[in-house]
This record gives structure tokens, C-alpha cells and sequence, in this order.
């Protein structure tokens, strides 16, 4: 992974703020609804499954596995070569959009359902972005 | 919609297709829209209804001269005009407006006058939970579902490449095509790498284009130059702007909503379906997408197009015109599978399917973002 400064930096909303304040400090955020218990991601005040607006932040594990990907072999500005983007699955159920770091841009490193966990990386002061590397069995 | 109620009875595209420098995106639009009216033999005074999408409504209207009593500017991706074909039946019954004309022209190729593309920016949720993991458009985005598909289901990518060599026998019978020369699957696999495991020849093309529709009530049709080509039934949904919300990688729902809407609203069965369109951005399309309408069952899609069933002499005749692989695509290509299942119904076709009187066109927008299905017979079942 190369060059940070070329990447397009997330800007907060206040419905987002508590993710990017947990990626700053280490934690990657998710919210449960306190009603029916669902896990949900991207972060909204209300539960996606049952409309309520009772719902809690908690501190996700930061295990994931490997859902999806494609390598693209375009040149990136922010990439010295080919690169992942993938979908992870979360330990706790949600999916979220990552590049996998720290191994081998190839298929043949990169096999679907492969354990993952989370990293941060900052791109400002204000904005920690969520990586996932190979690592963290689920238990 | 009322099944049966309404009619196409204009259809044209631009009179070029491919690279079109000369002419700004608007242009493409009224270039289209002056075709279509002439193919309709009516005149812009005849047109109260006006829908398009990558344009507002408003553009392509004054732009032309119309003042119409009914717009509709949905604008959910390159399905927008299966969308539109859908609310202007139900428009055209309501008696908000009497004819209809959806307009589409997109200078994907040469960018002549073409609007910013409307990215939600760094606080949408796009560019705050995906734009990050620097994916360049489609190519890398609608393309991330396909290894888990691959992983489910078994299918291969040798059998992902045959998708693009079949859509080129297709387009070799058709001169307006982009590409006519045949392909092999080692053609297709030794392609240069975009998104791995997709080749270039299995992502669509990028050009410019435009065409429009024009719709009245079932039973004016008859009064028009044309067979009239009947709406029998329509679908629509949409279901995430971030494929990484998918519920699941492997199906799109808005594919299954939309579709079984369609079928439901025709009252036809898989077996009545003589033609199929099944928008292909990228080669894995017409696999979810025949698998969500219900023609294959989940994973038999690749086969079933392996064994020659949508090729030409096949069964089930799937993206005759070449298709975005190797006809065009503009960007927005909805409007041309639309084009293709009138030519079909009215057989007109240059790769025409012998006695096609049902044609199924289904559309995706975005990213599997949305989709719209319209169903179409050349006569009233």
C-alpha cells in the first residue's frame, strides 16, 4: 500500500461521527439495535430491520473473513500495483468494503473465507480508515 | 401497470452509434428523439409526456419544444427507461398524458457536453464506507460479487468468457455492432486484466449513443406505421447503492422483485418467452440475471449458456443485438436492450429470432442498485 495522500478522504456526518472516532482510537464501531438485537452496518440512528431508534454502539471484534474481492490491475495513484478491493464479512454479521493488506495481491493468496482482522491506517488528522489483513481466526 | 393497456409504437436509436464527436449529449438526445418521432409519423406537438434519465426532463423538453403535462425524470442507473416504459403505462391509464417520449443520448465515449456524474461525495455513505478502498468505477465495483458467485455455484471462468464469445456471434450478424469479429474463450481469457478475474473483453464498451420510445394506449396502436409492440408487464425495485450491502453476492434482489412483478403482471410463463435481454455490463450479468427471473435455476445459468441454449439457434435467444459487451454501451444501455426487443416484435431485427412474439427485456441500474423488467408481445395475449 503506498501513497495515503491520493486516496479520497470520508467526510463525518453526524450520524457517522462515533465510527470515525473509534477508527481513531482503535476501535472499529458497530450499532445493535437494543430492541431486536440486529447488527447493522453503515452506521444510521435508527435499526434497518425494525425502524426503531433504541440502538447501541459497541466495539465490533475486528475479525472478519473474506467475502468477495477483485485485484484491479488498473494503475491507482494510491497503489504501486495490482490491488484488492473486497467485501469482508464482520464476526458480528455485517459486510463492509475494504482493501486487504499486508499479503500477496494474488488469487492464489487471497481465498474467500480466509480469516481477516482489522487495522487502521490515518489519512488526516480526523480520518483513521478500517484495513484488513490475514489474521485473527473467528473462535 | 394494467397489463395490455399501452403500446410502443415509435422506436429509433441515433442515427450513428459508436463515436459521435459531433454531436453533445443533448444532441444525442433529440437526435433520437426526431428519429423516434419519424418512425412514429408524428410530429412534436403530438408528445404531452416526457421521461428521461442523465438529463433532466426539463432539458430534453424545452430543448425539443415540448410542453408536456406529465415529466418523469427516475433516475436510478441504466434501467431508468424500463422505469419509465413502467410509469408511463400507468401515466398513460391515469390520463395524466396521452403519448409519451423516453429519451435517452449519453456521449459516454467522447464526453461532449455530458453533465458531471453525480457521485454522492466524501459524506455520502459511498464516499465514506467504499470510495476509500480506491475502486475506479464500475469495472472494479460491479465486478466484486462474481468470485463468490464463482464459489457457490461452481461456475468457471472459462464459462464467464463464453458469455462474451457467444454476445459476439451475436453482434457479428448485426452492422451497426462495435465489434463483429469472432472471439474465442482464450481470446476472451488472454485479454488484458481490468479486475481480476475480468478480462477487458468481458467489460462492456464505452461509446456513444442515444435512443428513444414513444408510447400511446393500446388501442390507438394500430393507427401508427408500425406493428405495435404492446406492454404486457413491467417490474421495478431498487435495492443498494453500495454493492458492499448486497444481501447477498450471489443474487440481486431487486433482479427477483422486479422480475416477478413482470411475470406476474404478464401472466405468462418462462416457456411463452420467446426473446430475452438481459443488460450485461459485465459478462456475469446474464447469469444472475437468468437465475433471478427464473429461467435457470441458482448456478445452472453458466451451463445453460455453455450448452448453446441463448446462442443463435438456441433455445432461448439472449442479447441478439451483441449486447454492451459488443454492440454499445453508453453508459446508461437500458434504453438499447429496449430497442432491441421492439426490433425483435416487430421483426425488424438484423439477427432476427424466427416468430418472436414475446420478448422479455430486464434492465439493472447502478451497480446492482436497481433494476426495471418490461415484458413485451407483438399482439394482445
Amino acid at each position: 500500500m503506498a501513497n495515503t495522500a491520493k486516496i479520497p478522504v470520508p467526510v463525518a456526518t453526524p450520524e457517522t461521527l462515533h465510527f470515525w472516532e473509534g477508527t481513531k482510537s482503535g476501535e472499529l464501531r458497530l450499532q445493535k439495535c437494543d430492541e431486536c438485537s440486529h447488527v447493522y452496518f453503515p452506521p444510521r440512528p435508527f435499526c434497518p430491520g425494525c425502524a426503531s431508534r433504541k440502538v447501541s454502539i459497541f466495539k465490533a471484534s475486528g475479525k472478519a473473513t473474506l467475502y468477495s474481492y477483485v485485484i484491479n490491475h488498473r494503475p491507482h495513484p494510491a497503489f504501486d500495483g495490482p490491488y484488492s478491493i473486497a467485501v469482508v464479512e464482520l464476526e458480528e454479521g455485517p459486510r463492509m468494503m475494504t482493501n486487504i493488506i499486508n499479503v500477496d495481491q494474488t488469487p492464489e493468496a487471497l481465498i474467500l473465507d480466509m480469516p481477516l482482522e482489522v487495522t487502521f491506517k490515518p489519512l488526516s488528522d480526523d480520518i483513521h480508515l478500517p484495513y484488513f489483513q490475514p489474521g485473527g481466526a473467528t473462535s | 401497470m394494467k397489463p395490455n393497456s399501452v403500446a410502443i409504437v415509435g422506436a429509433a436509436e441515433t442515427t450513428e452509434l459508436g463515436k459521435i464527436p459531433s454531436l453533445s449529449q443533448l444532441q444525442l438526445h433529440a437526435d433520437a428523439a426526431l428519429n423516434t418521432l419519424k418512425d412514429a409519423g408524428l410530429g412534436l406537438s403530438d408528445i404531452d409526456g416526457v421521461a428521461t434519465a442523465g438529463e433532466s426532463p426539463t432539458n430534453v423538453a424545452h430543448y425539443l419544444g415540448i410542453t408536456p403535462t406529465w415529466v418523469d425524470g427516475t433516475s436510478v442507473g441504466g434501467c431508468s427507461f424500463m422505469l419509465h416504459v413502467r410509469h408511463a403505462a400507468a401515466a398513460i391509464n391515469e390520463g395524466l398524458c396521452e403519448t409519451v417520449l423516453i429519451t435517452h443520448g449519453e456521449s459516454g465515449r467522447s464526453g461532449i457536453g455530458r453533465g458531471m456524474f453525480r457521485g454522492g461525495g466524501g459524506a455520502s455513505l459511498q464516499g465514506q464506507f467504499e470510495s476509500p478502498y480506491c475502486a475506479m468505477g464500475p469495472p472494479t465495483i460491479f465486478t466484486i460479487p462474481f468470485l463468490r458467485y464463482m464459489k457457490e455455484t461452481g461456475t468457471t471462468l472459462e464459462q464467464l468468457a463464453t458469455v462474451a464469445v457467444i454476445q459476439r456471434e451475436w453482434a457479428a450478424m448485426n452492422p451497426r455492432a462495435s465489434f463483429k469479429d469472432p472471439l474465442t474463450v482464450e481470446d476472451v481469457m488472454n485479454e488484458r486484466m481490468i479486475a481480476y478475474p475480468f478480462t477487458k473483453l468481458e467489460c462492456c464498451l464505452v461509446t456513444d449513443g442515444g435512443g428513444a420510445l414513444i408510447l400511446t394506449a393500446a388501442a390507438r396502436a394500430k393507427d401508427f406505421p408500425h406493428k405495435p409492440v404492446y406492454i404486457l408487464g413491467t417490474g421495478e425495485s431498487v435495492e443498494t447503492p453500495m454493492i458492499s450491502q448486497m444481501e447477498d453476492m450471489t443474487t440481486s434482489k431487486a433482479f427477483r422483485v422486479s422480475g416477478a412483478k413482470a411475470f406476474a403482471e404478464a401472466g405468462i410463463s418462462h416457456s411463452d418467452v420467446d426473446h430475452l435481454m438481459i443488460y450485461d455490463a459485465f459478462a456475469h450479468l446474464p447469469f444472475y440475471g437468468l437465475e433471478d427471473l427464473g429461467f435457470c435455476r441458482k448456478g445452472e445459468a453458466a451451463g445453460f449458456i455453455e450448452a448453446r441454449n441463448t446462442a443463435p439457434g438456441g433455445q432461448l435467444p439472449l442479447n441478439t443485438n451483441g449486447g454492451g459487451l459488443s454492440y454499445m454501451h453508453s453508459g446508461m444501455y437500458g434504453m438499447y436492450a429496449l430497442q432491441e426487443s421492439v426490433r425483435q416484435l416487430r421483426g425488424t431485427a438484423p439477427a432476427q429470432v424466427d416468430n418472436a412474439s414475446i420478448s422479455v427485456c430486464h434492465g439493472v441500474g447502478g451497480m446492482f442498485a436497481a433494476s426495471g423488467t418490461v415484458i413485451m408481445g407483438n399482439a394482445i395475449p
